[in-house]
């Protein structure tokens, strides 16, 4: 009878899932992304005499420059100039949280794809030509790769954080079982499909004006004025759309932007610069691979009473944005639970790779690993299901996170029970169970992952957007904002917004192109949060464009303003239709010489954080969720596929149901992908050895889930989410640590001798040397 | 003078047929719609379609135009996704990624579209599993899939009604825009002659050689073979196969003939790339990669096949393929000579074969550990075998030893964990961005095993051979 009861509420959620689908908004660029009328960044139409450009970069991971000759690539045919270090008029600095960033090495390079100069011809493949005859002559100097290996040298980026909570030393005395351990999480190669490219064109009076596929606008604006030595007022950014960033475009896209820039500057001529696969997976960091090491205490109910961590992050040869991305590893660092003793610190290490930078869950999801490592160890040291001690630990209403922040509006047991229930997870584990007595060729692993998220810039500075709202004479309405569309669908939320306000039809209303000079000073399009912050701006932009209309149609129709709504494309005076519509209303309004444009600045209330005390109140909320995570391994070859993710998912009052679904199930797999067959190598010189897609796998259609359930959490949504319509970018990144957790259950039922290992991504070779693993 | 059909519009061009089918698509003619991900046939977002003249009918195909060479377009219709646009409203195809939320930030869209319009102009069962694979080589980094599969199935159900292959069905239902109806008798107006062939490097499908020396071939010359006629055809005759070195794996996969004699045989195609680079990559150009896990040449080893190869003056000579390889990347072909063909006896009543690979990722990759076996079997004796196995030696691994030892044995476990012993003998890998050592050692051995649990599966489980469980 119960069974019965939970099936049908599945099946009415499944339903109501499938209702929304139907009636949700699509992605407003869907009509130009499938007929291939989108244009990114390659697909501008160039000017005349457009300069192609390829950049020189180091062969080595660290040396002193003894020598370099261009002459020869000068003089091939078709090369306009090699730019160096010595060609920038400014500054050769492009850090944005710590000046210590070259744009091109002077007499060291400090890993293996530095650039060193940019080649400049009448088409790329002359300037790849040219860049094979460019001798260089390096004296090898030693090389670090690994975070260990960084912190026993003492190389770092800056000095170390660290954030506590009660006494972990006092607490784990009084601790019935204390487990400690080591884990690793490897780096992710963003695969963002269009790699990074600028194309810089000379405007009047030394003005020059750059189309970027970059998340930063505000970033390379600020970067390229430092490097030229010019105002910022001089470099105009422009972004239409970025084929995908997931983080890697944030800080990253600014070097080459900058480089088309230079070139540009000195050429007084457009400058193109696309990188190649080759040279994008070479170059450019990725997400931080972690070291880690753990000490957890739990009492005999299971109750986690002191947590210990300390982190070692790889951070490349430059800062880049791995400080903030260490700040976010601490804030996640336990996740879902309460934890009433928490010490935790993070070390920045420099080492020999490309500069590791943002990608999607930013530091998060590399603190949440260890915490879920460490409860499988206890669990499994202890004998009890992981899930056991996850339950008794989850966060609740007015508890405190450890930096200071006390918890509200919690769904986290909220999300966990429901996904219990509604899932029924007892039927899922019974049947994991049977089929494991079953079969010996074949076996089944379950893991449940709860996700707890904080949303908001953690560098409180950063929370800030602005919208510029223009209505038409003809009433259409053309939209400026910060915000970076990269697929995640924020132009199509800020257009729901200004549709909303005004009650007009979608098709009124353009979103335009990112651009600094309509608006200015602006953070990256990250952190989750660019719906929420731009999509304020805009609300609070149409709202007061929407009070001088009812001012002008209280006039025109002699009624209070009080009384007056706008109600599709019509005034309404207490509810009832009159005979002003919105184009009327827009032209009785420039009659009247009132302003039909608004320029709005919104920034998160409430938030704060105090860096010397660690503590306070950074985020504006935080996402709630939990997936149950089947998979199946094959045991005679290590090979694995995933039956079935099933996630309840905290959106708040979703506005746009197929935009979020989809970055749910994306950020899901790219998570999982992480976590299993995304591997990066680099050998001991630096060099990267998954240098390509055919040595760096990242999901295709085969090898996704079977099915994905996400079902939403019913909850009131957060007054700081746009509409209530709670940020949906990472945090779904975070359910696919489960997928790790669930292969190593299925290694497991076959290998009672597999020693658990806390080291991803969990490869097919791990899985089949772990099946066979005999200590 | 390279002369094909580009979507609507004829194009006569004196371009290096050396130069990708993408850089003339993108920048000569400005379709930008076809994209640029990886420029080595991994991603999927240059995928156009090929419509080849066959009878009164074209066939379209999809493949990955950046290690296409221009000039194997010489004859054909060339589709971008441009050219599957209606005028205004959206194709089914189209219709049907939009409505199901299948695209985000749109750069990989267009190669869907394109694969997706390519599955509905296609001959194949139009199933989902079809499907699937025709978007198996399109990598998209933001959905996570499962919105392009439920575009997918609107796709296979919309096509249900498909009765012919008819352009007149597909134009009526808004699969493809009118002016395909007329592509047929344009292409034979065309008159393509071969082109004429400069001395330079054999090119076949390009699916290798683009990968690995594009900026070689784009500006110099290059003789594409891919239409030679006497370097096609499939025959089998007598229990026994020969196979054109011209031939697509795809080829073979469409060949119901091959399909009955390798009960298997799709299954095991599937883990051979993807569906765009089986549209293209030859099964010569696989053998003379020489790779020493090239899945193809591990299948053919284990067939114990002969190949044939053509010398300059046209007479020709014969060797076992298990002798073709010499070293790493070396192998009995002097300059100016050609692989035509390679022959093997195909599996008989008596006789099983079967193939497994593993990859960090199951499809579309290159393998960590390949192998093959063809084993025959008479009164639980072995009267037969042969063993190949890749990844694991600097050539694709022939198993004289291993081999020899199954030959003449009775078919028990013993005998199989003996000869594995062999195996281990036999090889020498080494550590590498596909694998440790150890770890190709572990599967070379799972693997040996899973050919007897495959081909024997009432006699053998996992449990006999391996511990725990």
């Amino acid at each position: 009878m119960h069974k019965k009861k939970t099936y049908t509420a599945l099946e009415s959620k499944k339903n109501e899932v499938s209702n929304a689908l139907k009636k949700s908004i699509r992605n407003l660029d869907s009509y130009t992304h499938v007929r291939g009328e989108s244009l990114y960044v390659d697909d501008v139409n160039i000017r005349q005499g457009t300069f192609h450009a390829v950049v020189f970069n180091s062969p080595k991971a660290h040396g002193k420059i003894k020598h370099i000759d261009y002459s020869k690539a000068e003089a091939l045919e078709g090369v306009e100039r090699i730019f160096t270090y010595k060609d920038i008029p400014g500054e050769n600095q492009i850090g944005g949280i710590i000046a210590d960033e070259p744009l091109f090495a002077e007499d060291e390079v400090h890993f293996w794809g530095m650039p060193i100069a940019l080649i400049v011809a009448e088409s790329e493949f002359i300037a790849r030509k040219a860049r094979q005859l460019i001798d260089i002559e390096i004296e090898d100097l030693p090389v670090i790769t690994t975070a260990k290996d960084a912190k026993e040298k003492g190389s770092f980026i800056n000095a170390p954080r660290s954030f506590s909570l009660g006494d972990t030393e006092k607490a784990f005395e009084e601790c019935d079982y204390v487990f400690e351990g080591e884990t690793f999480s490897n780096g992710q190669e963003h695969l963002y499909i269009e790699a990074q490219g600028a194309y810089a064109e000379p405007l009047e009076n030394g003005n020059i004006k750059i189309t970027s596929s970059t998340q930063g606008p505000t970033a390379v604006q600020a970067t390229a004025a430092r490097v030229l030595g010019v105002a910022m007022h001089k470099i105009e950014i422009d972004v239409t759309r970025l084929g995908g960033g997931f983080g890697g475009k944030e800080d990253q896209a600014t070097p080459y932007a900058v480089m088309t820039a230079l070139a540009t500057y000195h050429l007084n001529q457009s400058v193109k610069l696309i990188l190649n696969r080759h040279d994008d997976l070479r170059m450019t960091g990725k997400r931080h691979p972690y070291e880690s090491s753990y000490k957890i205490g739990l009492s005999k109910d299971l109750k986690i009473l002191a947590y210990q961590a300390e982190f070692l992050q790889n951070s490349g040869a430059a800062a880049d944005l791995s400080p903030a991305i260490a700040e976010r590893t601490l804030f996640h660092a336990t996740n879902s639970y309460f934890i009433p003793n928490v010490s935790t610190t993070v070390l920045s290490c420099k080492t020999n790779l490309p500069p590791n930078t943002a990608f999607r869950g930013f530091g998060g999801p590399q603190g949440m690993f260890v915490i879920e490592s460490a409860i499988a160890k206890a669990a499994s040291e202890i004998g009890v299901s992981p899930r056991e001690i996850q339950e008794a630990n989850l966060l609740e209403e007015n508890d405190e996170f450890y930096y200071g922040q006390i918890a509200k509006q919690v769904e986290a047991k909220n999300a966990w029970h429901s996904a219990k229930t509604l899932f029924n997870i007892e039927a899922l584990e019974k049947e994991v169970e049977d089929f494991n007595l079953k079969n010996k060729n074949f076996k089944k692993g379950l893991a449940l992952m709860p996700i707890t998220f904080g949303i908001s810039f953690t560098n409180t500075p950063m929370n800030h957007a602005r919208a510029l709202v223009h209505i038409y004479l003809d009433g259409s309405v053309g939209i400026s904002t910060a915000a970076v569309e990269m697929g995640q669908g924020v132009n199509t939320k800020i257009m729901q917004v200004a549709a909303h306000v005004f009650s007009i039809p979608i098709e009124k209303i353009k979103i335009e192109s990112t651009n600094t000079t309509r608006v200015a000073n602006t953070s990256p399009s990250a952190a989750s949060a660019t719906a929420d912050l731009n999509g304020k701006a805009t609300l609070k932009a149409c709202k007061a464009l929407l009070e001088r209309l009812k001012k002008v149609a209280s006039e025109e129709l002699n009624a209070p303003e009080k009384d007056i709504h706008l109600k599709d494309e019509f005034v309404y005076v207490n509810d009832k239709k009159s005979t002003l519509n919105w184009t009327e209303l827009i032209s009785k309004t420039m009659l009247k010489r009132v302003a039909l444009t608004e320029n709005a600045h919104y920034a998160t209330p409430e938030i704060h954080f105090d860096k010397t005390k660690e503590k306070g109140h950074p985020f504006a909320y935080h996402v709630y969720g939990t997936a149950i995570v089947t998979t199946t391994v094959d045991c005679t070859r290590g090979t694995y596929e995933f039956d079935s993710v099933k996630i309840i998912h905290d959106y708040g009052k979703s506005m746009s149901e197929g935009i979020d679904l989809g970055q749910v199930e994306g950020g899901l797999v790219q998570g999982i992908g992480w976590m299993t067959l995304e591997e990066i190598a680099y050998n001991e010189d630096g060099r990267l050895l998954s240098n390509a897609l055919s040595t760096y796998k990242v999901p295709d259609v085969f090898s996704v889930p079977k099915s994905i359930e996400a079902i939403p959490l019913e909850t009131q949504g957060h007054e700081q989410a746009i509409l209530k319509s709670k940020a949906v970018g990472e945090p779904p990144l975070m359910y696919g640590i489960g997928a790790y957790f669930a292969l190593q259950n299925a290694i497991k039922a076959f290998n009672p001798n597999y020693k658990l290992e806390f080291h991803a991504p969990m490869t097919a070779e791990k899985v089949l040397m772990a099946l066979y693993q005999n200590p | 003078m390279i002369t094909f059909i580009l979507n609507n519009k004829t194009i006569k061009t004196s371009e290096n047929s050396g130069m990708t089918l993408l850089d003339f698509a993108r920048y000569q003619q400005r379709l930008t719609g076809t994209k640029i991900g990886c420029r080595e046939g991994d991603c999927g977002a240059c995928t156009v379609l090929v419509g080849t003249l066959k009878n009164d009918n074209v066939e379209y195909q999809s493949i990955t135009s950046c290690i296409s060479p221009l000039g194997n377009a010489h004859g054909k219709h060339i589709v971008t996704v441009e050219g599957t646009n209606l005028q205004i409203k959206l194709t089914t195809a189209q219709n049907a990624m939009k409505s199901n939320y299948a695209t985000q930030c749109g750069f990989c869209t267009p190669g869907f579209v394109v694969a997706l319009t390519g599955f509905a102009l296609s001959n194949s069962n139009h199933n989902y599993e079809n499907a699937l694979n025709a978007i198996s080589g399109n990598i998209c980094r933001c959905t996570g899939y499962k919105s392009i599969e439920r575009a997918a199935n609107e796709v296979v159900e919309k096509l249900q009604d498909k009765k012919e292959n008819t352009f007149e069905w597909l134009i009526q239902n808004e699969f493809i825009p009118d002016y395909f109806k007329n592509i047929p008798q344009r292409l034979k107006d065309i008159e393509a002659k071969d082109l004429d062939q400069p001395k330079g490097k054999y090119v076949a499908g390009g699916t290798d050689l683009y990968v690995q020396q594009a900026d070689n071939l784009i500006d110099n010359s290059v003789r594409l073979i891919a239409e030679k006629e006497y370097l096609k055809g499939i025959s089998i005759k007598n229990g026994s196969c020969s196979i054109g070195t011209n031939a697509t794996v795809s080829d073979l996969w469409n060949h119901s003939e091959l399909n009955s004699y390798f009960p298997n045989f799709k299954k095991h195609l599937k883990l051979v790339s993807s569906e765009q680079i089986r549209n293209m990559a030859s099964l010569g150009g696989n053998l003379v990669n020489a790779s020493p896990i090239g899945d193809m040449t591990i299948f053919f080893l284990a067939l114990n096949s002969d190949i044939t190869v053509l010398k300059p003056d046209q007479s020709e000579r014969t060797l076992a393929l298990k002798d073709f390889y010499q070293g790493y990347k070396t192998y009995d072909l002097k300059e100016g000579e050609l692989l035509k063909a390679i022959s093997f006896e195909l599996p008989s009543q008596q006789s099983y074969f079967n193939f497994e690979k593993v990859s960090k990722r199951t499809h579309l990759d290159i393998a960590s550990v390949n192998s093959a076996i063809h084993i025959s079997v008479d009164n639980d004796k072995i009267s037969e075998a042969h063993v190949s196995v890749g990844g694991v030696a600097a050539i694709p691994k022939y198993l004289h030893e291993t081999s020899k030892f199954l030959t003449g044995k009775s078919l028990t476990s013993k005998t199989i964990l003996e000869a594995s012993d062999i195996l281990q003998n036999e090889i020498s890998p080494i550590s590498d961005v596909r694998g440790s050592s150890d770890y190709k050692r572990l599967l070379a051995r799972q693997l040996f095993f899973a050919h007897f649990t495959e081909s024997f599966p009432k006699q053998f489980t996992l449990n006999d051979f391996v511990q725990h469980a």
